[in-house]
């Protein structure tokens, strides 16, 4: 398994090396480029100077606590249709019991935001992506609803709209026919850039309504910001990815399970 | 050449057909939608972000444009903001005189008065709200006063999405 993805990596990195020597070699691609970029407001896009990514220290999370599912679902507006097990779920408390000691824990889970997204890999109309600041997203206006990606996500982390819906957020268009999962409240985030006061910030709803109601057991921020409050706690106390062995660099990390 | 002829035949009644049809109606028959005002309309001094012709016209090429740079790009700069769907739905689909607000399948809803008249079918609302979020509204370049009185150039922004693929060529306003 591990050398199947070894090798497959190495050939993405040459298909890599490879295109960006052909787009050297064309001179006009190279003009057309720089009069596309003299747009003022390409400045403002998401850039890969940053990766935005969540701390969640499983020690802190209580099990019987919804709080950030709670969240997550006002600021999104996500709602059960009949309740049933086909209903969207962007972020759920999972239950993990170890069979030998008894050992019972609880922890959120979410869509993990992966450096190497299989979603974004399988997804035959390129609606699944990843944005240069690492988060994955669904462009549900080119989604035909395949559900390609669902099957390849190793955390189960995203849900099809089975029915008709109404009533959504204007900040989080949701549909049927289409696959969905955390955005990372990317409208938050986006406001936040461009926001230049900090202390008007706002973190994703659950990181944000777990630290108001008291279990601040979620940090959110910006994995390559050496100052950042997230990083600090990463390495000071580290945080594990789940399956590190499919070598998907999660840019959601956890702490305490064992 | 006897196919031909045939075909001169159609065009010949088709063309007594629709004078007749003209002569035997006249305009004010026709019927027209009839489009709710929008917020901001109500101040002359704030008029809508873009000349109206031109938005008639290319609504569906800056809506394009600015979604897929908003979704894939995160950019949501004041200029996107003032042309975004949810920005036409926050001052458009405004409020009767009842205080309700129409859905998007109803006659009286913004973008279906036109829609139905012309039979063009849009699905922007199977995801997007089809009502505003504030019941109150300012349109953010009506306030920056960026709007076309201070020389927004729309035929500019046309050329730059040309360039881009998004909008055909030589397509000017009218």
């Amino acid at each position: 398994m591990s050398d199947d993805q070894a090798i497959n990596r190495d050939r993405r990195q040459f298909f890599g090396m490879t295109a960006a020597m052909a787009s050297l070699a064309v001179a006009p691609g190279v003009f057309l480029s720089q009069v596309k970029s003299a747009r003022a407001v390409a400045t403002q896009a998401a850039s890969d100077q940053n990766r935005w990514g969540m701390l969640i220290d499983t020690s802190k999370c209580a099990s019987g606590c919804n709080d950030c599912v709670t969240a997550c679902n006002k600021e999104n507006g996500i709602s059960g249709i009949h309740g049933t097990a086909t209903d969207a779920q962007w972020i759920r408390k999972v239950t993990l019991r170890d069979k030998l000691t008894g050992y019972v824990q609880s922890l959120p889970l979410l869509c993990q935001h992966c450096e190497n997204p299989p979603c974004v890999d399988v997804c035959p109309t390129g609606a699944s992506m990843k944005r240069a600041d690492g988060i994955v997203l669904v462009d549900k206006h080119i989604c035909i609803g395949c559900r390609y990606c669902m099957m390849a996500c190793p955390y189960k982390a995203r849900s099809f709209i089975h029915e008709v819906l109404d009533e959504q957020k204007a900040v989080a268009p949701r549909g049927k026919g289409t696959v969905e999962s955390c955005t990372m409240c990317v409208q938050r985030v986006d406001a936040n850039r461009g926001e230049e006061d900090k202390t008007k910030h706002r973190d994703p709803a659950c990181v944000e309504a777990c630290n108001n109601n008291g279990h601040k057991a979620m940090w959110f921020g910006d994995l390559k910001d050496p100052n950042s409050e997230i990083v600090a706690e990463l390495q000071k106390h580290g945080g594990q990815q789940l399956r590190p062995d499919l070598q998907l660099n999660t840019g959601v990390r956890y702490q305490g399970i064992n | 050449m006897r196919l031909l002829s045939t075909r001169r035949r159609v065009y010949f009644l088709g063309t007594v057909l629709l004078l007749a049809c003209l002569g035997s109606t006249s305009m004010a028959d026709i019927p027209r939608p009839e489009i709710p005002k929008a917020k901001e309309m109500a101040n002359p001094a704030t008029k809508c972000v873009r000349p109206v012709e031109d938005m008639r016209k290319h609504h569906m090429q800056y809506l394009l444009h600015q979604r897929d740079e908003t979704l894939r790009q995160g950019i949501r700069t004041e200029r996107f903001q003032g042309e975004s769907l949810k920005e036409c739905i926050e001052c458009h689909n405004a409020p009767d005189k009842y205080g309700k607000v129409a859905r998007h399948d109803e006659p009286d809803h913004f973008c279906n008065a036109c829609h139905r008249y012309v039979a063009v079918k849009i699905d922007c609302f199977d995801c997007h709200a089809d009502k505003p979020a504030n019941a109150v509204y300012r349109n953010p370049l009506a306030d920056k006063k960026l709007s076309q009185q201070s020389g927004f150039d729309s035929e500019q922004l046309l050329n730059q999405l040309s360039l881009d693929g998004v909008a055909p060529k030589g397509d000017k306003q009218p």
